[in-house]
């Protein structure tokens, strides 16, 4: 890799491993980061082969029992929420973007940065280990009294939660003061890339919720060390408490995980329709406001648990408004794409991928929303499906669709549009055929987190297995596509996508501090519009 | 130019530098405030549940030795305070002294805190499961004592974090690190102090003075 630069860019200033550990430069943290959340991408999507391959047929025959089952499904929604997708948006592209946007030599607190990476690999290793010594079974929801009276691990799989969400916290605050305090003078903060408005909104969630699943976390360790009892009904306490805590974190988690997608949609969209994008101020205030609703919408997770009847109605009021913001951002990027000049680059095509997966994901997210629904489809695999056309086709999408945007900048190298083309359409479909089945197994009443299950379920098990294994093939192409563009991909340009982000006005890849000399802000992040106009007039 | 000795590469001034490193700690300040904010709530429900068991529970604490805790907490307050005012002047010496009476005083908080805990372990009054004294009427007394060790235990937590940072800013107070041109991770930790202060001022009723 360091012949393929003819500049000095922040992958060759300084030498070997050691630099790198030392680094404080965000570029490189953000590559570093990107190495371990794909790294725990993979591992998580082999348990979802697992658990995949055991649902095949209806009788538990690849696992030795349900227990071990349990073990499965519980690593890989551990790994894929606290190892991969928390993480993924944020600290790995966020990272490494979000400085050069603001047009800041670095993040306002680089040692931070670099402190919250190794907290992140503590965390990381802490729950590996669990993984190597038998793992957890309880579910990444650790339920009390479950999680409370049973054996294995689930201590240092607590703390593993409690010491990532630190890691979460130091890179969100980091965020928010670095948008606040380096703005370039003249990027002001409705001038700016609405990646930043997403980000924003997401570090402030960090920053207010995770200290709550810390503190569940803590609260958790201490039932099962003293048996304090605030979560056991037999001692006075209530375990009903223990998912008002939970989700009160876990919700807001999920904007966490999907306001970062979003804002890489808003940057793909404007980019690859080459027009301005439609109501910036709508889809900017609506980031703000999905990241305040989410903090009023947690009992809606808990339907059925017993919570007050007023509860459950106030919820479930609340949870229909976080689909406003939501639908105004997809009007506005569909209404962006509106007589622009669209080209369909890998990018692009995970961006629509996106729009058409994200929408199924939130309109069935009010199925679930709705009480009376909500009792037939709760613990069902509607809600399975749901989640993960919400987090797989929006985040995971995204993600993707990022990593390949502003994969030329990160390596300076570009990757074959081909196999990116068949990467993508590859995710698309083996994606809906995964998950679009169990919307209907969940409607007609399959249970979720079951070992064996009815055999009138069999077709759209089957049906949802082979999707995986369409998945984890499309995945390896794309990991093969990017990895074989850092050998032998041609030289990237500065701007392949045509641009007017600044942090494409950069060599690519960047140099050390971001920027030789000091960006251009003539055109606004989406003054296509103005730019065609002064080409025309020559 | 004092500017450059102080300023790290990423920023244009000293100004943004230390505005950054401000809002950096307000924000921490309110993640601490989110953190003690579950036990809170858990104290809340609890009491709401067994109003009884709280305020027979409460009267063995004691309320004496909280008092002179929360004086003791206020007094450290004051006293960091006056050390970064010492810093601003560039009067070095004193800011040292201020300094070192702050971590005296958070010394004897801990030893105070050590001598309830130890009474109160010696006649059974322990959280949840090990809770075996006899003498409190109402329902599951040691509910009380949980929330009582969960959040006091937390909040002592944060004092060694506090003392250790002090000493932290001792050392490079002593080693010349800051001068009125530039103190702000003394700043920074006097933030933090006085979160650690406030916490204790809403413990302190909240468990001491429920009558």
């Amino acid at each position: 890799m360091e012949n393929s630069s003819n500049h000095t860019n922040y992958l060759n200033a300084t030498k070997g491993i050691w630099s790198w550990l030392t680094t404080v430069d965000h570029k490189r943290i953000g590559m570093m980061y990107l190495g371990f959340i794909i790294f725990s991408f993979m591992l998580g999507g082999f348990f979802a082969i697992c658990v995949r391959l055991e649902l095949f047929t209806p009788n538990g025959d690849l696992f030795k029992d349900g227990n071990q089952y349990n073990t499965f499904f519980t690593l890989h929604g551990i790994v894929m929420v606290f190892l991969f997708i928390i993480p993924s948006i944020p600290a790995a592209i966020g990272n490494f973007v979000l400085p050069q946007m603001v047009g800041a030599l670095d993040v306002a607190f680089p040692r931070l940065n670099l402190l919250s990476f190794y907290i992140y690999l503590v965390g990381a290793t802490l729950a590996l280990a669990v993984l190597i010594s038998g793992g957890v079974d309880t579910g990444w929801t650790f339920y009390t009294p479950y999680s409370s009276s049973i054996g294995g691990p689930v201590i240092a799989t607590g703390l593993a939660v409690f010491i990532l969400g630190f890691s979460s916290i130091l890179t969100g605050l980091n965020f928010i003061v670095t948008i606040h305090k380096l703005r370039l003078p003249g990027i002001t903060w409705f001038n700016m890339p609405l990646f930043l408005w997403g980000m924003y909104a997401t570090s402030v969630i960090q920053v207010l919720a995770t200290p709550v699943i810390g503190i569940t976390m803590v609260l958790l360790v201490f039932e099962r060390v003293a048996g304090v009892g605030i979560f056991d009904a037999s001692m006075g306490g209530d375990p009903v408490l223990y998912q008002h805590f939970f989700w009160f974190y876990s919700h807001p988690a999920v904007y966490i995980m999907i306001l970062p997608a979003m804002a890489i949609i808003s940057e793909l969209v404007a980019t690859f329709s080459q027009k301005r994008i439609f109501g910036y101020k709508a889809i900017a205030y609506s980031s703000v406001a999905i990241a305040l609703f989410s903090f009023l919408v947690w009992g809606h997770h808990m339907f059925t648990s017993g919570q007050s009847r007023f509860a459950a109605l106030v919820f479930s009021f609340l949870t229909f408004f976080v689909a406003v913001p939501s639908a105004i951002k997809v009007f506005n990027w569909v209404a962006t794409m509106y007589k622009g000049s669209i080209s369909l680059k890998t990018p692009m095509m995970y961006a629509l991928s996106f729009l058409s997966l994200f929408t199924i994901g939130g309109l069935t997210g009010l199925f679930l929303g709705t009480l009376a629904t909500d009792i037939h489809l709760h613990d069902t695999y509607f809600v399975v499906a749901h989640f993960h056309y919400v987090m797989f086709g929006g985040t995971v999408i995204a993600f993707i669709g990022g990593l390949h945007y502003w994969w030329p900048k990160f390596t300076g190298k570009m990757f074959n549009e081909f196999w990116g083309q068949v990467g993508a359409w590859g995710v698309f479909i083996g994606f809906n055929l995964t998950f679009m089945p169990q919307f209907l197994a969940g409607f007609r009443g399959m249970p979720r987190r079951y070992y064996e299950y009815d055999p009138s379920f069999e077709i759209f098990n089957q049906l949802s297995t082979i999707g995986a294994l369409t998945l984890a093939v499309s995945f390896t192409i794309v990991g093969i596509n990017l990895l074989v563009s850092i050998f032998k991909g041609a030289k990237a340009p500065k701007n392949p996508w045509n641009s007017l982000s600044i942090e494409w006005q950069t060599e690519s890849p960047p140099v050390t501090e971001n920027y030789a000399t000091t960006p251009d802000l003539t055109y606004g992040p989406y003054d296509y519009d103005k730019r065609q106009a002064a080409r025309a007039e020559g | 130019m004092a500017q450059t000795k102080y300023l790290a590469h990423h920023f244009t001034d000293l100004e943004q530098q230390s505005e950054s490193a401000k809002m950096g700690m307000w924000l921490f300040l309110l993640t601490e405030i989110l953190l003690f904010g579950g036990v809170f709530v858990a104290y809340a429900i609890y009491r709401a549940w067994h109003p009884e068991t709280f305020i027979n529970a409460h009267r063995f604490l004691d309320v004496r030795l909280g008092t002179i805790n929360t004086i003791v907490l206020i007094v450290s307050s004051l006293t960091i305070a006056l050390a970064i005012r010492d810093m601003q002047l560039d009067r070095r010496k004193q800011c040292m002294r201020n300094l070192i009476i702050t971590i005296l005083l958070a010394g004897v908080f801990l030893v105070i805190k050590y001598f309830e805990y130890s009474h109160k372990f010696h006649v059974g009054m322990l959280p949840g499961k090990f809770y075996t004294f006899d003498g409190i009427e109402g329902t599951n007394p040691h509910i009380f004592f949980s929330i009582y060790f969960l959040l006091t235990g937390i909040h002592g937590l944060h004092i060694i974090i506090g003392m250790s940072l002090i000493a932290w800013m001792l050392l490079k107070v002593k080693k010349g690190h800051f001068s009125s041109n530039y103190f702000v991770p003394i700043e920074a930790v006097g933030l933090y102090w006085h979160l650690v202060d406030l916490i204790w001022i809403f413990l302190f009723p909240l468990l001491y003075l429920i009558g």
